[in-house]
């Protein structure tokens, strides 16, 4: 009995490789519910359609960072892919515009960011945003007013976040005035708001500029001096990602630079214990910009069933299949129609709703060079370097002077190193 | 009694304590402790809700915080321990709060609101367990499946491993021949090399051989163990040349030697190399990883990783599915380990 | 060692056996069947012939999955750019070692252009020292002490065993959520007005930390080996000289340390690879922070091959096959040692 059913199971194992005509195959990661709303949809759309049979995987993110790339490579992976390196990646994905039923819709609701995701020079459809997210800060409310310190204004520069933080830290014994994210996407929009512009005039990195070198030097000196948090940038070695939101939910941190997907996360974990509110970017001497990003979801062009792919991500691109996600999940949608409707955030709590506007409001402020930044090849590799030499800066290896020199180093060798 | 407490605490010579009687039973209650304590609580750790785990200081065992009806409201109200300004204390739901004051409400007269200080009032809280993180992953985490994978993976491989590495150890234990000694310089020298330094050739390997989303993808790279090749050959090396030259007068094929004889005397030794084959693959992680990539495939393993999110980890479900993909070499290992230590006792490793 | 006293391993353990043989009866039945096909192809080849036959299954595997991949990591590292199949990369030469070996100073990591290797190659190179040597200690230490006279030995023996049969990333996991600054070490050290400390931010509580964890994970296993030496020397030497009054150190050293040598070799090699390849359990605990103070070669090959962006696999590969080297100088030695015991053993 156990050795007949080890037999079949090594024979399916063997034909599990075959895919079977009208399966589509999606690979999905998740930061939160995101996944199960996802899967609540895909379940509508096969009721309706019984002839496609579509499988939602559930992956890490660490798989669509690292492994779906060498898969792509090989000419392997899924029929459709919810990723990140949307442009890095873009040769691999399906021109979708002699595929879905009405390119014009497309081109309408998606084409802000449809070149975030196609090689450079084309026209492709390649997908859409799951969501858009914007960098931007929260502040510990109550704990500003416990200290008596004012929230600074909307146009208040990073020098005014980092003197009134501190006043409230001092207060209210809380060991960090502020927090930043140990990554290189966070750390940028604070570098372009100094004036930083990352991208020379070939298309490829451009050494870093004044503006760059004078908001990472700050930032070292302030987490040396303890204005901002060490611990979540010294917690590992070379770009790992971390957050430092679970300091910002226990009420050690005044004020917290992340973005708008730490939302969702913030009302279910930080609840009634305080207040708090997104403040927008903080400005420097020549913005008070955020940085967009967000995930992307595209088909992928090795599929072997491209028309049913074509029609499951016209299903998942409909208004009302992009607002009712947008408004369970509480992303930020990237539809222009449902935007201009307005969603309505399936939320109780003020906190959040205020957050949210707070959020759509300070796109208003994004500037250019920020828009820019998801739609180059090379952003991911800037990102890594500074991250990798500001966190050794940072633990005290090297001087800030060399760490960066060593980021100018580190992405021209990388650049060099990958015959483009 | 005293009979008993003679024979826990037997000690050298008998009368007295001598100073390594002490530090004999520190060392074992300290080990108990450090090395049992982690894992009792991250047993302990995987019953908490999402905000109790990111919570310091931290607790021992998992609380919530205790609710009320209240008449009047809605929804259950959070109860509070309140020290009211005359220093008595009160116990009050909290209705909302505004900045750093609380109004709250008396449970038995909800008309009154009472406005506390936040500093001034502490959770009620009671000890309950969050079954919720093992409920969850069940419902919405094809468990069964994954597990019946990882059964898979490790069964499987684990009996080709044995049959394979014992015949090549036999080979090379009793046979002279051309280039015995380069394949087993060969083996040593890659005994050593880890995994994650191969991981491409090896990618690259598996997908063409089509071998990519198909457990065999697992399963393969990982039976010809050096490790397991040396162990083997190192007891093998240890049985008389005798007993296999007396079968061949009595006409025993080769194979019979290999099979009637010389597997049943290196038994220990395959026991010690089953347990820790079936250790290893239950445990892998990144190459699976790599080369599982639909649902229906996922071992145990991968599928506790999909909490982990670009942005957030659900540590909850991952601490949980964690407890639980822990269970069964547990109960392998308190099955066996008898033979565990008679086993490596037994081997070349000595 | 063994060889000198066969008996005193039960050869045939067959009064248990019968409810196991029992379940072997199938398996018995089918390699039995194999008899006579095996048989014929034995009359065929000769017995040399069949030792080709029992070592090819394991070698063709073996052969596929491990030693073309090195191979093929030999050739990668002498390419470039980001593709995986051979035919699609572009030949550099020598660039990629040129790459790591460009230092102005070789004896300072920081003067080098790729400062990552030469970190990870220092910090690997004192975390061998340094884990190696404490693994032993703590290993013979519990071995001397479960070899005594105890109650409930086996409970002791599997107490220190446990942590073995843990997942690497379940090892990293759970010690970081005891090292974080949310974590239970703080909560203990609470109540004697300590302030809370992000343990693992400091570079020398981190390398301890990194140096800690990986013994708590893998004494078990070594002190089992050394506990099966200790079982294996004859207690009436013992007895000998307590007779003579032999102070206890002595012992240690005269009977005790000389008979538990050969295990002491092994252990110490294993140990070795097994420091030399460090990464999943510390890459889980502190990411190689802080700064780059717990970054090693595995991670470091890791990172390059897979993580950074865009991905050098060429680097990578170069990188490897360096640490290969070094990992066969201490494959030879094991040779060495290996080959020195079985003389002994025949003599």
């Amino acid at each position: 009995m156990i050795l007949k059913s080890f037999l079949a199971a090594s024979a399916m194992a063997l034909l599990a490789s075959t895919a079977h005509a009208g399966d589509v195959r999606i690979m999905w990661y998740s930061d939160g519910v995101e996944g199960e709303v996802f899967q609540d949809l895909i379940n509508r759309f096969k009721a309706q359609n019984p002839g496609i049979n579509v499988i939602v995987d559930n992956v890490a993110y660490n798989v669509i960072k690292e492994q779906l790339p060498v898969q792509l490579e090989a000419g392997n992976g899924p029929d459709i892919a919810r990723v990140t390196s949307i442009k890095d990646l873009a040769k691999h994905w399906l021109d979708l515009r002699p595929l879905v039923a009405n390119a014009a819709y497309w081109d309408e609701n998606f084409g802000q960011q449809a070149d975030w995701m196609r090689p450079d020079g084309s026209n492709q459809i390649s997908g859409f945003m799951t969501q858009l997210t914007l960098t931007g800060g929260f502040a510990n409310k109550t704990l500003f007013e416990q200290a008596g310190v004012p929230l600074p204004g909307p146009k208040a520069t990073w020098e005014e976040w980092a003197a009134a933080s501190k006043k409230v830290a001092a207060s209210q014994q809380i060991p960090y005035p502020m927090a930043l994210d140990r990554s290189g996407h966070r750390i940028s929009a604070p570098n372009i708001s100094y004036g930083a512009n990352y991208i020379g005039a070939d298309g490829k990195p451009a050494a870093l500029d004044q503006g760059a070198k004078a908001y990472l030097t700050k930032f070292i000196d302030w987490a040396k001096d303890g204005t901002m948090s060490k611990d979540v940038w010294v917690s590992a070695a070379g770009q790992t990602y971390r957050a430092a939101a679970d300091d910002f939910i226990n009420g050690q941190v005044a004020f917290y630079y992340a973005g708008s997907w730490q939302i969702p996360n913030f009302a279910k974990k930080i609840g009634n214990n305080f207040d708090w509110v997104a403040t927008g970017s903080p400005c420097g001497p020549a913005a008070c910009t955020g940085l967009p990003g967000g995930a992307a979801l595209v088909a992928v062009k090795y599929t072997k069933n491209p028309k049913e792919v074509a029609k499951v991500m016209d299903y998942l691109a409909s208004e009302p299949v992009i607002k009712e996600f947008s408004e369970r999940t509480l992303f930020l949608p990237a539809h222009k129609a449902v935007l201009a409707k307005g969603v309505d955030f399936k939320t109780d709590s003020p906190l959040v709703k205020d957050a949210l506007n707070k959020f759509v409001e300070a796109t208003k402020t994004t500037s250019d060079m920020a828009q820019k930044m998801p739609g180059w090849r090379w952003s991911d590799t800037v990102y890594g370097a500074i991250v990798t030499r500001v966190a050794q800066a940072i633990a005290g290896e090297m001087p800030t002077q060399e760490a960066l020199t060593r980021i100018d180093a580190d992405v021209a060798a990388k650049v060099k190193a990958s015959g483009l | 009694m005293s009979r008993v407490t003679q024979f826990i605490f037997r000690r050298r010579g008998g009368k007295g304590w001598h100073w390594t009687d002490i530090a004999t039973w520190v060392w074992l209650i300290g080990g108990l402790i450090i090395m049992f304590g982690p894992a009792v609580w991250l047993a302990l750790s995987s019953f908490k809700t999402p905000a109790a785990l990111a919570e310091f200081p931290p607790s021992i065992l998992p609380y919530v915080s205790q609710q009320a009806t209240v008449q009047g409201y809605d929804k259950p109200l959070t109860l509070f321990n309140a020290t009211m300004p005359d220093g008595s204390t009160r116990v009050l739901a909290e209705v909302r709060r505004v900045g750093t004051v609380a109004q709250m409400v008396d449970p038995k007269a909800p008309a009154e609101i009472i406005k506390v200080n936040i500093n001034q009032r502490t959770p009620v809280r009671s000890v309950s367990f969050s079954t919720e993180n093992y409920v969850q992953p069940f419902l919405h985490f094809d468990f069964f499946r994954y597990l019946w994978n990882s059964v898979f993976v490790t069964v499987t491989a684990t009996v080709i491993t044995l049959v394979v590495n014992s015949m090549a150890a036999f080979a090379l234990s009793k046979y002279e021949f051309k280039g015995r000694n380069a394949a087993m310089l060969v083996i040593l020298a890659t005994l050593m090399v880890p995994l994650s330094v191969i991981l491409v050739p090896l990618y690259s390997i598996i997908s063409t051989l089509g071998l990519f989303n198909n457990l065999w993808g697992v399963i393969l790279p990982t039976v010809a163990t050096p490790t397991g090749v040396f162990i083997l050959r190192q007891y093998m090396l240890t049985i008389p040349d005798e007993l296999i030259d007396a079968a061949r007068m009595d006409k025993a094929s080769e194979w019979q030697i290999y099979w009637r004889i010389v597997v049943p005397l290196t038994a220990p030794a395959l026991a010690v190399l089953a347990i820790f084959s079936v250790v290893w693959r239950w445990n892998d992680f990144l190459w699976p990883l790599i080369v599982l990539s639909r649902r229906e495939l996922y071992t145990l393993q991968v599928g506790l990783n999909i909490y982990s999110g670009e942005l957030n980890v659900q540590w909850h479900f991952i601490l949980a599915m964690t407890v639980v993909t822990m269970i069964p070499v547990v109960l392998v290992f308190i099955f066996l380990q008898r033979f565990i230590t008679t086993g490596i006792a037994g081997t070349g490793l000595k | 060692m063994s060889q000198s006293q066969p008996a005193t391993r039960p050869l045939a353990p067959a009064p248990k056996m019968s409810a196991a043989s029992l379940a072997l009866m199938p398996v018995h039945f089918i390699m039995g069947l194999a008899d006579k096909p095996l048989r014929a192809l034995q009359k065929a080849a000769g017995i040399g012939g069949m030792a080709t036959f029992f070592l090819a299954p394991n070698m063709l595997i073996f052969s596929i999955f491990v030693l073309l991949p090195i191979i093929i990591n030999i050739v990668y590292s002498l390419t470039g750019g980001t593709a995986i199949f051979l035919n699609e990369r572009t030949f550099v030469g020598t660039d990629q070692y040129a790459h790591i070996f460009n230092c102005s100073n070789y004896l300072d990591p920081r003067s080098c252009q790729e400062d990552a290797f030469w970190t990870a190659v220092g910090n690997t190179f004192w975390f061998v020292v340094i884990q190696v040597t404490l693994l032993i200690v703590c290993s013979l230490i519990t071995a001397l002490i479960l070899n005594r006279d105890l109650m409930a030995r086996s409970f002791w023996r599997a107490v220190f065993f446990f942590p073995v049969l843990l997942s690497p990333v379940v090892v990293g996991l759970i010690w970081r959520w005891i090292l974080q600054r949310q974590g239970l070490l703080n909560y203990i050290l609470y109540p004697f007005g300590h302030d809370p400390v992000t343990w693992l931010s400091d570079r020398t509580v981190a390398f301890a930390a990194a140096v800690g964890v990986s013994i708590w994970a893998h004494m078990g296993f070594y002190t089992l080996i050394l506990l099966a030496g200790l079982q294996a020397i004859p207690k009436d030497l013992y007895e000998a000289a307590e007779m003579d009054g032999t102070r206890a150190m002595r012992v240690f050293r005269r009977i005790t340390l000389p008979l538990l040598m050969p295990n002491l070799l092994v252990v110490v090699v294993l140990a070795l690879i097994k420091a030399v390849q460090v990464f999943d359990e510390v890459y889980v605990l502190t990411g190689g922070g802080p700064g780059t103070a717990t970054q090693f070669l595995t991670q470091y090959i890791y990172e390059t091959g897979f993580v950074s962006q865009p991905r050098n696999a060429g680097l990578a590969a170069a990188a490897s096959i360096l640490m290969g080297l070094v990992l066969v100088v201490l494959t030879l030695i094991q040779l060495g040692i290996s080959k020195r015991n079985e003389n002994k053993g025949k003599r």
